[in-house]
């Protein structure tokens, strides 16, 4: 695929909707160990309600859709996720604007102004222990890669973000709510790492499965 | 999971339709999901709003009315509510004055209510906001999300809310709110966990003879996990981590809240009482008010908080100021 465009961002919302709603209780399980018991089921709540609305969606407009989903996001997730998760998707549609396709460098640029976005909102940096660190290691994964098309820029940001999140297991966490529990967060799987490994790898194989 | 639900998804839909069943002369439900005070919007009262995640009740909700909150904002269980429905409370109780937000400082909390602070001064509405960051067992530093806003928040909203009732501007709430903030610190515990009914299982696994020191009020972890102990003990390992870190001195007069976590029965919640009183009194801080039930709760879990208000001559005018709510009633 040389062009990521209206279909294959249905595709890929349906695939991480599908997918966050089959990991829910994981996600939840995650989230019980070292914060509040409500990832999977916040997300899931969330990735539902975009679904219900993909129908409606001009998939023509790269930008009007990321917004949709990102306003949706914000109105129906709620927690952390909701305002972080909602802010990457408006990021992408500010970055997609009205183009009816991204291409390789396209769909990077909109990944960085996402990824900084979260950064802006929710104050984290990278070893916080938080999705910040599977989503750094994704977007510079994917800018490396970049020239050698999408499919393979996405390969790579995928398995980029499940090294970042499974690298910070060990560490005690410095933001949300995992940071109360000082030294016995070190250990657990961060939730918010897991979900947004599952957003590449959703990416990636939506973009494969066209 | 044994509760008296109909299904998990409903809880608070179904929780809220039955406050208005019960309370409709005080409040009412606007969507999305916001319970506002029956008589709101009052003109030239600053308006008063919080919300959170539900499962703390009577947090908030139960404290909209005369006298306190203007509105409050319910998330799903233990999930921060959504910037719509701050949105949405903000502009139904703005009476020309402004609107102050008093926001628990957790991460998803704050970036939801600056987000809908943002949407409604776009709209031309005056906000402010205060966080209520109380709790010590969090280490306040840049390492953590900082302190877990607890107890100390029933404080401030019945204080602020006071000073709202009786005509105080935007400014003069919101330093009020600030200085209960700066004013009041607060430490949990836990005997049991909870179930989040959309989870279906306990948060946390305990056994018998253990306890968790250091809870927050979303069946998170606590700081450390211990043998289980007596009242006094626990009282004791509980107060002296406040008392340390204002610090509270000898001659400080001081509301004592001590605070069910949901499933403590009242009896308990006495008989640490008995305990706090005595500490108080050996350190030399006078109790001038006192607050003990269950008011910041954590669903079903055991266990309690203590939280201590450094009061000044205001702060207990404004305590005493009539207040009519379904959680909170005196003088009216």
């Amino acid at each position: 695929m040389s062009e990521f465009d209206g279909a294959a961002f249905v595709r890929f919302l349906r695939t991480f909707a599908d997918r966050i709603h089959e990991r829910r209780d994981e996600l939840t399980q995650l989230d019980s160990a070292i914060g509040d018991a409500d990832h999977g089921i916040n997300m899931d709540r969330g990735f539902s309600a975009v679904r219900a609305k993909l129908d409606g969606l001009d998939a023509t407009d790269l930008g009007a859709m990321a917004k949709a989903v990102g306003m949706t996001l914000i109105s129906t997730v709620g927690g952390a996720s909701g305002p972080l998760y909602g802010t990457f998707f408006l990021r992408l549609a500010t970055a997609f604007g009205d183009t009816q396709a991204a291409d390789a460098q396209g769909l990077g640029t909109a990944l960085r102004a996402g990824l900084e976005g979260v950064v802006q909102r929710g104050k984290a940096a990278l070893d916080d222990k938080t999705m910040v660190d599977a989503l750094v290691p994704a977007v510079d994964a994917y800018e490396a890669a970049a020239g050698d098309g999408i499919s393979a820029a996405l390969e790579a940001a995928a398995t980029a973000a499940a090294v970042g999140r499974d690298r910070i297991t060990p560490l005690v966490a410095r933001k949300g709510r995992a940071s109360y529990l000082g030294e016995r967060a070190a250990g657990h799987q961060d939730p918010g790492a897991t979900s947004t490994t599952i957003l590449f790898e959703s990416l990636r194989d939506a973009v494969a499965g066209s | 999971m044994k509760k008296l639900i109909n299904a998990p998804d409903a809880v608070v839909d179904e929780a809220l339709a039955g406050m208005v069943a019960a309370h409709g002369d005080l409040l009412r439900v606007i969507e999305p999901n916001v319970v506002v005070r029956a008589d709101a919007p009052r003109q030239g009262k600053v308006g008063i709003i919080s919300g959170g995640g539900s499962g703390h009740e009577p947090m908030h909700g139960g404290f909209v009315g005369m006298g306190m909150l203007d509105a409050a904002c319910p998330g799903a269980v233990f999930t921060s509510p959504v910037p719509d429905q701050m949105l949405a409370a903000t502009k139904a109780v703005d009476g020309g004055a402004g609107v102050l937000h008093i926001v628990k400082n957790y991460t998803g909390d704050i970036m939801n209510f600056e987000l809908a602070a943002e949407l409604a001064q776009a709209e031309g509405i005056k906000v402010a906001s205060v966080v209520i960051a109380d709790d010590v067992a969090v280490q306040d530093s840049l390492y953590t999300a900082g302190r877990r806003g607890v107890g100390g928040t029933v404080l401030a909203e019945k204080v602020v809310g006071a000073a709202a009732e009786e005509g105080q501007d935007l400014a003069a709430v919101t330093a009020l709110c600030q200085r209960v903030q700066d004013n009041v610190r607060s430490m949990g515990m836990a005997l049991t966990s909870c179930t989040v009914p959309a989870a279906g299982k306990p948060t946390f696994e305990i056994g018998d003879d253990e306890m968790e020191v250091g809870v927050g009020i979303h069946g998170e972890p606590g700081r450390e996990r211990r043998k289980l102990a007596g009242a006094d003990e626990i009282t004791e390992a509980l107060l002296t981590p406040i008392l340390d870190d204002l610090p509270f001195s000898s001659g400080d007069r001081v509301l004592a809240f001590v605070n069910g976590m949901g499933g403590t029965p009242l009896i308990e919640l006495y008989v640490v009482y008995n305990k706090v009183a005595q500490l108080c009194a050996a350190r030399g801080l006078t109790i001038e008010r006192n607050l003990i039930g269950s008011y910041i709760t954590s669903l079903e879990m055991a266990g309690c908080s203590i939280t201590i208000l450094k009061l000044d001559d205001e702060m207990t005018r404004l305590w005493d100021a009539p207040v009519n709510t379904p959680a909170l009633r005196w003088g009216a």
